[in-house]
């Protein structure tokens, strides 16, 4: 992937203003850009959900599927998360296989599905051993305006909660028949993402602010107040008073998200 | 149900492997331990067997990816396919491909790339044998690879985990923890900035919880810090 650049100038100026304690679009250092998810808009997919943030766009579908369950774990359900960066969403990401960023982008949206327990994994047993349900969780970046994270595991939890078991017949899925029954979700983790610019901290960077930035912090929280999964990102670095002012505030702003889930 | 669970991870107060809670696994670092590379290390840490090299600054291939203004950084996790009980397939997965990212943005902080631009440094770290907290011991034989090979750096930067297992807060996981423990948070620092360079978690922590362990794997990276130390040392006396 090719790497966006900004220009010298901009950097300055974001850099510049922060220092007033002032972000380039406006907002106060601990804020969200406007919200929305909708979910179901995609009647193919067992679940769906397009969350916007700002002028971010991620579309994640959920699929079901039977498979066999791992060996170590005979009796759950299997989660399979994938992330593709589009090549539509920004001139910067090319087709082709994932590269790292949509690796870890995956695997972090993964973490905190999979940490929190959010999905009641033994529900998804069919036959112990041989047949279980594989929840494939597929993530579509549309348009890249920064902060794929939290837009991701937004869409994620949003599709999840949306999906519907297709019927089942002689061990055979008709996808075009949908029951009732939804996912056994218990828990709905939520991620929250700060970008150190500078030595400032902000949340939901955008796109000018991750190219300026120089370390990323995500942290998944579940409803309890518990930490279920953390990613550094970036080649900078925090201190340890920044992880831990970091991991309080993502307390408070993961409930504003989590309204956004029905 | 997990397949292969102990009962319990922690007996009589004392951990599977004998260790007391805030106990590190033995660690041997040696460095210069390559003919070709330009820097190399090796580490032995607990039953984790661990080779790094460094090669550079050197000509960039493909040429595109050039920085005009530093280094290029590029940095390749990989473990052999005998390194673990269940073989793993050769070549990258998603699992190496994510922590050769996160190694790399770990070390990345200490190395002056902007003395060579136009140039790549590349480092290579091969796990000939895991036993819990590869990435770690990775990173750790990654930054004496980078010191041996000459690269200036501001410091070393030593990693370490700490994680939760049944219930308590423990420093350096060995695998048995790793899999069925409840959390890990592997940590690399600076040690003379006390900045982090490396910050990952699975697992469930609360506040508490999260602050102890963040804390001890902190205490745990100065500890490697000590052996790496050590072993450059030991190189060039």
């Amino acid at each position: 992937m090719s790497t966006d650049v900004i220009a010298e100038v901009k950097r300055d100026y974001i850099i510049s203003l922060l220092q007033q304690g002032e972000r380039i679009d406006g907002r106060k250092f601990y804020e969200y850009r406007n919200i929305s998810v909708e979910t179901g808009k995609f009647e193919k997919a067992e679940g769906s959900a397009l969350v916007k943030i700002g002028n971010t766009q991620v579309l994640v579908g959920v699929k079901l599927g039977i498979g066999e369950p791992y060996p170590d774990s005979p009796d759950m359900g299997v989660l399979t998360t994938s992330a593709e960066l589009v090549p539509l969403a920004s001139p910067t990401f090319e087709p082709g296989p994932p590269d790292e960023n949509a690796i870890e982008l995956a695997r972090v949206v993964d973490r905190g599905i999979r940490e929190s327990e959010c999905i009641d994994f033994e529900k998804l047993c069919i036959v112990e051993g041989e047949k279980v349900w594989i929840v494939f969780v597929d993530i579509h970046v549309l348009d890249y305006d920064g902060n794929l994270f939290d837009a991701s595991s937004l869409g994620a939890i949003a599709a999840l909660l949306n999906a519907k078991f297709p019927k089942l017949e002689d061990d055979r899925i008709i996808y075009s028949e949908k029951t009732n029954q939804g996912l056994p979700i218990i828990e709905k983790p939520i991620e929250t993402t700060f970008a150190k610019i500078n030595n400032k901290i902000v949340l939901d960077p955008n796109l000018d602010e991750e190219l300026v930035m120089d370390a990323r912090l995500t942290i998944a929280t579940t409803e309890k107040g518990e930490y279920c999964a953390l990613q550094k990102g970036g080649s900078g670095t925090f201190s340890q008073e920044e992880i831990l002012e970091i991991i309080d505030v993502s307390i408070e702003k993961s409930k504003e998200l989590r309204k956004f889930l029905r | 149900m997990k397949v292969g669970k102990p009962e319990r991870l922690i007996v009589n107060g004392k951990r599977l492997d004998g260790r007391d809670f805030d106990e590190m696994r033995e660690i041997k670092i040696k460095a210069g331990v390559l003919e070709r590379a330009d820097g190399s290390a090796y580490v032995e840490w607990g039953g984790n067997k661990i080779l790094a090299a460094c090669y550079g600054p050197r000509e960039v291939h493909p040429k595109h990816l050039v920085k005009p203004d530093k280094a290029l950084l590029r940095c390749i996790y990989s473990m052999a396919p005998f390194s673990v009980s269940d073989r793993k397939k050769p070549g990258p997965d998603r699992r190496s491909i994510e922590i050769s990212k996160v190694t790399r943005q770990a070390l990345e902080p200490v190395v002056f790339t902007r003395l060579f631009p136009r140039t790549a440094i590349d480092i290579f770290i091969e796990v000939l044998q895991a036993s819990g907290g590869t990435r770690c011991a990775g990173i750790t034989a990654a930054s004496v690879a980078l010191a041996d090979a000459g690269i200036p750096m501001q410091d070393l930067v030593p990693a370490c985990a700490a994680g939760k297992v049944d219930g308590e807060i423990v420093l350096d996981l060995f695998d048995l923890e790793d899999n069925y423990g409840e959390g890990d948070m592997p940590v690399a620092i600076i040690p003379r900035k006390k900045e982090v360079t490396l910050l990952q978690m699975d697992g469930k922590f609360t506040r508490e919880e999260f602050e102890k362990a963040f804390k001890l794997a902190i205490k745990g990276c100065m500890h490697v810090y000590e052996k790496q130390k050590q072993a450059l040392k030991e190189r060039y006396e």
